[in-house]
Order: structure tokens, then C-alpha cells, then sequence
């Protein structure tokens, strides 16, 4: 019954969006933010903002997720935030304690034209920030991008707020991580660290959002970049930002800041991107790619090879997130395997040309399309007209493989209803061979279940 | 780090200690981590569980991403509820205004989906750009010839509460308009959402009784039955912090008369069978309730005396939304052994928190509007081996090691009803007793 209604015929939709692939801004600075060691996010707007950005990131990663909020009443809507943001301010240093406390807009206090940059600096003026401490902040109006700008809105405002430039280089490369999850961060910095290769990395929320149990509630995790860190980013040797649409403004300020050179790459996420990441940290740190990764790679191309007649042809819808959609695709056709329909609600005209030179060639066929009233809704009438093998996206992918009966792998943000993703990486050549894993098991799972009875084969 | 904010002493209170009353209903202080949400939410939540009506979100992306389809209201018909729809403003149309597209979508939407009726949910930022949320939905309304109901909820317009209000409102302007005939006895019942299939349960009590239920109001809800619920002959109410205000308005307005059950426990579940049966002045009903109360409890006394003996001298701390659920609870958790050491809610009234000091052991702390680290100090301080909360409180418990039931949107068995107090003893022995605890000390 759920998605029954609807239907397989397209009508042009003016103005409404059906089931949306992207949420808002301020929960993506929100993340971005917790990848800071001893940081607290604030929410400059009304309370339910902060609490909705509270519960979908706990949902995602079955961990606390501690933010504070200004909590605006009537009054504040009327004469502005100021007092809220300031009183926060000093009620946050004195009852929370963190190192860093990180401020992000709302729709409301955008449009109501609070100033944030002016109000931090009177909080500043004001004493209100105790020594040693920080305040940083972004704008993150909800009315423009999506949750990826707000994400790519905090990391830079980390540059801005923290990176320096000191008389020495110091010998090390930053990579700013794109919006992925602590097992992907963490295996960034394995990556790093297999290869001899010294790193800043940042945001970094391992150790944030994938905590241990220990019978102790830390309310602020061992996990995430420090500010001497941050602040050492504007000495590197030269900085990877990974994933365009999340990071590669931080890059360029970073550059501008500090003539620090950078290179924007896509996510590592399948063979070829993850080929690119480590040439080029290899290049950047001056380090040897050692055998071990070799041999990681060469795991995953065995893999390839032992499965890649279960993959051929298979036709795949994926939705989600610009800088996972890219690699992803990319690894698809890698695997000889169809993407034929992609549906980002982020808007960006990058998307559309970084499909076209991927799908042009190999996929003509391909619909793909990006922003306002790209949704699932849309991408589930494409479904309908034409139907595919394997559908690769967040939990909200659930009604549609549920409605056309279709193999679903969970892949990006949010995954609220399966375990795993915070733990085990989807990039670096391991992390591919993890994603791969899921893939052939969806299809193959769905394969033994509806062959008829006397096909069902023992060895796959 | 300190672990409470002096401002928030009179909110916080410890039975046979102090003295003060509770001071609840106050906002939030700027800069707190409070674990309350919006209006735009707590209008949000209950109006969404009407299955065959549409609802649009009128506000940038987010507060329609947030809101789809979290709250697990089962509908025995249509599903137009768990859909997200959004007119998803942009930049430009905070600059020029949102009017055109809201609508635009909402022409397109009756058109396409041909609901009973529309809702149409103002955010934050609606009245600040100047949209006439009311005249758009007026002038839709005329010329598809249905109710489209303006949800005049912005965020920052109080508390989760003050959004209830305005949800009772909207469905006041619903009721009245239809005149579907009743039989003899009938109810609606209010406040319950039908999470789990709770409802389900109710209804099939009811049933048995010989009760017909008119509306309900909000769970596996129909606009046509909630058009005619001023027929009903009495307001049956659950979850008073919601639906109070509603049943005031029918009293008020049509006559229809109220009454405030709880269909946690089995105490609170039987008396509720019985209030209604007394007020029907029915010596049959009142046999029938009997029969079922006598039925139900052969059936489970001996299920969770079994629990009890088990579960004897464990310790609970109850946070939850609101503080007349939080009553049911103890009484629910007393019933099988287990002591409630700290009781909590976001937005609770004095009157409720009088009730459960009466009704707690002394020295037990009562708490309105906690934060997360007020709560796990005060969970360590008491012991307590089970956390009975939200998404918020789930992994907070966890962290800290101890048993957690979801006693809010997320549950996922029913726990309303004599089955439902079956299903929350299970689960509380199930976390309670689990051996992973075994490896955390």
C-alpha cells in the first residue's frame, strides 16, 4: 500500500518536492562540527531544529549526539538572537566546558537577519569566551543547498577560524574528509599511516561517533581533530580535499589563507578513486606506496575477478549525496555493472557534468538529475518505467525496494534502521571490498530466494 | 564541568527532601543541550497519524525531512501519511515570497493523491517572509471543494506543547462538519496515535464491551470520522498533555462530555474500561467490562508474577514526554517488581508532578526539562539498571550500561492495553536481565 501511490507516469511538477533525497543545512555543520575534539555544536535558531539534528544523528549512529541550542522564543523572532546567542555563550562555557563551541544559523535567524559574525566577536569583546577557549561559526541558512553545504559551510569556517601560517612548513599533508563515516575517517588515517604518510585530518569523527562502551558517558569523546592541529593546517605541505562538494571550499581558503596547494579529489570510494588517492598522497607526502596496499588493491581486483559475471549488466538506481554518487558511480561501471538512474536533492551543476563525462560514453541511456524535485519520488516512477537489479542509497530507499521487490544495499546518510556503517569503512580498496561484499549479497540473497526450487545452486 | 545550571534548581526536585513546588512549564535557557523539541513538532506529531488527509510543510527542506514518516502510527487504510511532502523554499522564494509555490504544490497534490483533506503546516520562517499561509489555503480549499486546514506552528512559538494547541485547533475546525449518525454508545478516544497497533488493541476491547468508537483522534485517523466526532456521546483521553485542550473545545462547543484514562498497566487499563462503563450508567457494560478485567488478569497475573519475582528490587528511571505518561509508568513498573528511582519529563504540568511525588518512595528525583548530563548523573546517583525514554535517551543509557525501553515514538511493540503491559515486562526483562551487562562492570 505505502508506495502504491505512485505511479509510473511523470507529470512536471511545478513546485513540490515528494520525498526529498537531501535534508537542510544545519545538520551537516552540526556533523562536521562533532569531527573537532572537545566541540559542541550550537544550533542558532528555535529548539526543535537542534533536537531534530540531535535525534536523526543519533538514529544514524546509535550514539549521544550533544548540541546546544539558542532556543528562540517569539521575541527573539521579533528583535533578533543577539541576547539568545550571547547567553548561550556564557551558559555553554560555564555548565559544558568545551574546548571549542561551534555556532551554526538557522533558516529563522537568517531570515531574520541576525548578524553571527558580529554577535561572536561582542561575546568575544564581552569576555564571555574564557581563555584558551573558541568560538567559531558558519552561516548555514536551510533555505539554500542542502545538508551538504552545511557541512562544507563548517569545515570552512575551521580554516578560517583556525588555520595559521607560521615562519616553518611543517612535514606533513592535510586531507579535509568529506561528509563519510567514522569508519571511513578512520581508515583514511590507516591509509595514511600504512603509507608513512604524516596527516592532518579533518573533520575526523572516529572515536566521536563510534565510541566503545565502557560504562562511562564521555560527553566529549576522545575522537576528533585538535585545535593545534587545525591551527597547524596552514603549515602543511599541501592539502587533499575529498569530495568536491564538501570540501573543496575549505581547500581554496585554506590556500588563500596560507599558500597551502591543494588537490580536489573524489571520495576514495572503488578502485579508480582510491587508485587516485593514494598516488596523489604518495605524491604529496613523498612516500612509496608500500606492498601492503598493493595487496589490499590487488584483494579487491581478485574479488572482481572471482564474481564479475554476477555483475555484468546489472542495471542500478542510486541516490544520495553528490561526492558519494560520483565515485560510486565510477566504481558501478567499474564493475561492469549499469547506473542508470541517480537522483541527488543537492543541487550543484557540478553533478551534472562530473555524470555526463562518467555515463555519457558507457551509460547513454542514463538518467540522472540533481536539486530542487530531484527526489525519490521521481527516482521511483523512473523505477517503475523500467525496472532495475539493485538499488544503492539510505534507509529511505526501504519503501521503494520493498514496493518492486528490489536488492537494497544502505549506502550514506541516514541509515536508521541497520548497524555497521559507522564500523566498517566503504572507502579504500578494503572499504570497496566491503561495499562489494554487500552488492553480490544482495543480489546473490535475492537470487536463492526466487529461483524456482529444483535451480538453486550450492556454488555461486 | 558543573552538572546543573543554578538557574534550574526549582525544576528539579527530590521526594521527602524538599519542599518547593516544581517549577515546569519555562522555556529552555539559551545555550542548555534540552532534550524538548518545537511547535512546528509537537503539531506535527499529532495531526500526522490522519491516514487519508494530506500533509504539506510549508519551510525550507528540513523540517519535512525530519518529520517523514518517524513516528510509527499504523494505518489500517491508506498511507498518504507516511509520505514526505515539502514545498521545500529556496532562497528566492525567501526573498520573494512563498505564496505561488505553496500553491502550486498544493493543487498538484489534491490532484494527485484526491485526499479527504489537506493540512498545511507553517515553519519558522513562514510569517517571518510575510507568506498569507491562511488565504492560500482558503482559496484552495474553495476551489477543490475540501477542507484545507492552515497549522499555524511556527518553531519558536513556544514548546512542543503550545504546538498540541494548535493541532487541537486546526482539528476543531474539522469537527462538526460531517454528521455521520452513531449508535447508542459511543466514544472517541483521543490521544492515542496507534503506535505499534496499540489502537488495534483498544478498539478490540471496546468492542468486546459493546462500545462503538466513533473517531480516534489522531491514530489510524479518518478526516470523514473525525468531521462527525462531535456525534460521540462521550471524549475518552489519553496522553492528556495532547488532546486536553481538544476535548475542552468539544465540551465547549457541541456538549460532548470528558474523561482522562491511561491505558498503561493493567490498573490504569481496567479503570479506564470501567470509568467508561459507568458513564454510560450501563449495568451491562459494566458486567462486560468486568468479564474482560477478570479475563485478562487470569491471563496475565501469573505471566508477570513471574516477571516480578525476577525483575524484584531493580531500579528505573523514567524520562519522558510527558509527566501523565510518566504516572502510568511507575504504577506499570511497580506492578512487576520494579522501583522507579527517578521520574522525568519534558514538558509536564505541576498538577502531574504533584501526582507522582504522592505516588514515588521518598527520595526520588523528579526533573522537568532535563539535559543529558543532569540525567546520567542523577542515573548514576540512584543506580538504576533501566532508562525508560527516547531516541535521545536511548544511547546515553546504553553508554553508560544500563537497560533501555523506548517508551516514545520508536517502540516497536505495542504497550498500551493488558497485551501491551505483557509486551513492556517482556522488554524490561529482556534489557534489564541481558547478559551483555555482564561484560561492562
Amino acid at each position: 500500500m505505502l508506495l502504491r501511490h505512485t505511479s509510473d507516469i511523470i507529470v512536471d511538477r511545478e513546485a513540490l518536492t515528494i520525498n526529498p533525497a537531501k535534508t537542510c543545512q544545519p545538520i551537516g555543520a552540526m556533523y562536521a562540527a562533532l569531527g573537532i575534539h572537545g566541540c559542541l555544536p550550537h544550533s542558532h535558531g528555535s529548539q526543535g531544529c537542534c533536537s531534530y539534528h540531535r535525534s536523526a544523528l543519533t538514529r544514524h549512529y546509535k550514539e549521544p549526539v550533544m548540541a546546544a541550542t539558542s532556543s528562540f522564543t517569539e521575541g527573539s523572532s521579533v528583535f533578533g538572537g543577539q541576547a539568545n546567542l550571547l547567553q548561550a555563550v556564557e551558559t555553554i562555557f560555564s555548565v559544558y566546558n568545551p574546548d571549542v563551541i561551534a555556532v551554526h544559523t538557522t533558516c529563522l535567524s537568517e531570515t531574520i537577519g541576525d548578524d553571527v559574525n558580529q554577535i561572536a566577536q561582542k561575546a568575544r569583546d564581552d569576555g564571555k569566551v574564557p581563555a584558551g577557549k573558541y568560538l567559531i561559526h558558519c552561516n548555514t541558512p536551510s533555505y539554500v543547498g542542502s545538508h551538504v553545504t552545511g557541512y562544507a559551510n563548517m569545515v570552512t569556517a575551521m580554516v578560517k577560524s583556525f588555520a595559521a601560517k607560521s615562519a616553518t612548513k611543517k612535514n606533513q599533508t592535510n586531507i579535509i574528509s568529506g561528509w563519510v563515516e567514522p569508519s571511513d575517517m578512520r581508515e583514511i588515517k590507516r591509509i595514511a599511516r600504512e603509507m608513512q604518510a604524516k596527516i592532518v585530518l579533518f573533520p575526523d569523527t572516529s572515536d566521536v561517533l563510534d565510541t566503545p562502551m565502557t560504562g562511562k558517558h564521555e560527553f566529549y569523546p576522545k575522537g576528533g581533530v585538535t585545535v593545534p592541529e587545525l591551527v597547524s593546517t596552514g603549515d602543511s605541505k599541501h592539502t587533499i580535499a575529498l569530495g568536491p562538494f564538501c570540501t573543496e571550499d575549505a581547500a581554496i581558503l585554506l590556500e588563500n589563507k596560507c599558500k597551502v596547494k591543494f588537490d580536489t579529489l573524489q571520495i576514495p570510494i572503488g578502485l579508480k578513486a582510491t587508485d587516485t588517492f593514494v598516488s596523489t598522497l604518495s605524491r604529496a607526502a613523498g612516500v612509496q606506496v608500500p606492498e601492503s596496499i598493493n595487496d589490499e588493491r590487488g584483494r579487491l581486483l581478485d574479488m572482481i575477478t572471482d564474481m564479475h559475471k554476477y555483475l555484468y549488466g546489472k542495471r542500478v538506481a542510486l541516490y544520495g549525496d553528490p561526492d558519494i554518487l560520483v565515485p560510486l558511480t565510477e566504481f558501478l561501471l567499474t564493475l561492469d555493472m549499469k547506473p542508470i538512474y541517480i537522483v541527488s536533492g543537492t543541487p550543484g551543476k557540478r553533478f551534472e557534468a562530473s555524470m555526463e563525462s562518467l555515463l555519457s560514453k558507457k551509460v547513454p541511456e542514463a538518467k540522472y538529475k540533481n536539486g530542487e524535485r530531484a527526489d525519490m519520488f521521481l527516482l521511483h516512477q523512473w523505477i517503475k518505467q523500467e525496472p532495475v537489479d539493485l538499488l544503492i542509497g539510505n534507509t529511505y530507499g526501504k519503501y521503494i525496494a520493498r514496493d518492486e521487490n528490489l536488492p537494497f544495499v544502505r549506502l550514506g546518510f541516514p541509515i536508521l534502521d541497520r548497524v555497521g556503517h559507522s564500523y566498517f569503512p566503504t572507502v579504500g580498496y578494503t572499504g570497496a571490498m566491503n561495499l562489494l561484499t554487500k552488492i553480490l549479497g544482495a543480489i546473490m540473497d535475492k537470487m536463492d530466494r526466487e529461483c524456482p526450487e529444483e535451480k538453486i545452486e550450492l556454488v555461486m | 564541568m558543573s552538572t546543573f545550571l543554578t538557574e534550574r534548581e526549582n525544576q528539579i526536585f527530590r521526594t521527602g527532601k524538599d519542599v518547593h513546588t516544581i517549577n515546569c512549564s519555562r522555556p529552555s535557557l539559551a545555550g542548555s543541550v534540552s532534550q524538548r523539541a518545537c511547535v512546528f513538532c509537537g503539531s506535527r506529531v499529532v495531526l500526522y497519524p490522519i491516514a487519508d488527509a494530506l500533509h504539506l510543510i510549508h519551510g525550507p527542506i528540513g523540517c519535512a525531512a525530519y518529520t517523514w514518516d518517524i513516528r510509527g502510527a499504523l494505518s489500517s487504510g491508506p498511507e498518504i501519511h507516511r509520505l514526505s511532502f515539502s514545498t521545500d523554499l529556496r532562497e528566492k522564494d525567501v526573498v520573494f515570497g512563498g505564496e505561488k509555490k505553496l500553491y502550486h504544490s498544493l493543487s498538484e497534490l489534491i490532484d494527485r493523491y484526491k485526499p479527504k483533506a489537506a493540512f498545511v503546516y507553517s515553519t519558522c520562517i513562514v510569517g517571518v517572509i510575510g507568506d498569507d499561509l491562511e488565504a492560500v489555503c482558503k482559496k484552495v480549499s474553495k476551489e477543490k471543494g475540501m477542507p484545507v486546514i492552515p497549522v499555524q506552528a511556527p518553531g519558536f512559538n513556544g514548546s512542543k506543547k503550545d504546538g498540541y494547541k494548535i493541532a487541537c485547533e486546526s482539528l476543531a475546525t474539522l469537527i462538526g462538519t460531517g454528521d455521520l449518525e452513531v449508535p447508542k454508545y459511543s466514544i472517541n478516544i483521543l490521544g492515542d496515535f496507534n503506535l505499534a497497533g496499540e489502537l488495534w488493541m483498544l478498539l478490540e476491547y471496546y468492542k468486546r464491551m459493546g462500545i462503538h468508537v466513533n473517531a480516534t483522534i489522531t491514530g489510524d485517523g479518518r478526516v470523514d470520522a473525525i468531521r462527525s466526532a462531535h456525534k460521540a456521546s462521550l471524549n475518552v483521553v489519553q496522553c492528556s498533555g495532547s488532546m486536553m485542550y481538544l476535548a475542552k473545545i468539544m465540551k465547549e462547543k457541541y456538549g460532548v462530555p470528558f474523561m482522562k484514562v491511561s491505558y498503561f498497566g493493567l490498573e490504569d487499563m481496567s479503570d479506564a474500561l470501567y470509568e467508561v462503563a459507568k458513564f454510560f450508567k450501563s449495568d451491562e457494560l459494566m458486567a462486560k467490562a468486568r468479564e474482560i478485567v477478570r479475563e485478562e488478569f487470569t491471563r496475565m497475573m501469573p505471566i508477570l508474577k513471574e516477571y516480578k519475582e525476577k525483575l524484584e528490587g531493580k531500579k528505573a528511571a523514567i524520562y519522558v514526554g510527558g509527566s501523565f505518561k510518566a504516572i502510568s509508568l511507575i504504577k506499570a513498573l511497580r506492578l512487576i517488581g520494579v522501583k522507579t528511582v527517578l521520574v522525568g519529563s519534558q514538558t509536564g504540568t505541576a498538577d502531574e508532578y504533584e501526582i507522582i511525588r504522592e505516588l514515588c518512595d521518598d527520595d526520588t528525583i523528579i526533573v522537568d526539562d532535563s539535559n543529558p548530563i543532569e540525567l546520567s548523573t542523577f542515573v548514576k546517583e540512584k543506580q538504576a539498571d533501566i532508562f525508560i525514554g527516547g531516541v535521545k535517551e536511548r544511547p546515553i543509557a546504553y553508554k553508560i550500561g544500563i537497560g533501555f525501553c523506548d517508551h516514545n515514538h520508536e517502540r516497536k511493540e505495542a504497550l498500551a492495553g493488558y497485551e501491551g503491559m505483557l509486551n513492556f515486562a517482556k522488554e524490561i526483562y529482556a534489557t534489564a536481565m541481558s547478559p551483555v551487562w555482564q561484560f561492562t562492570k
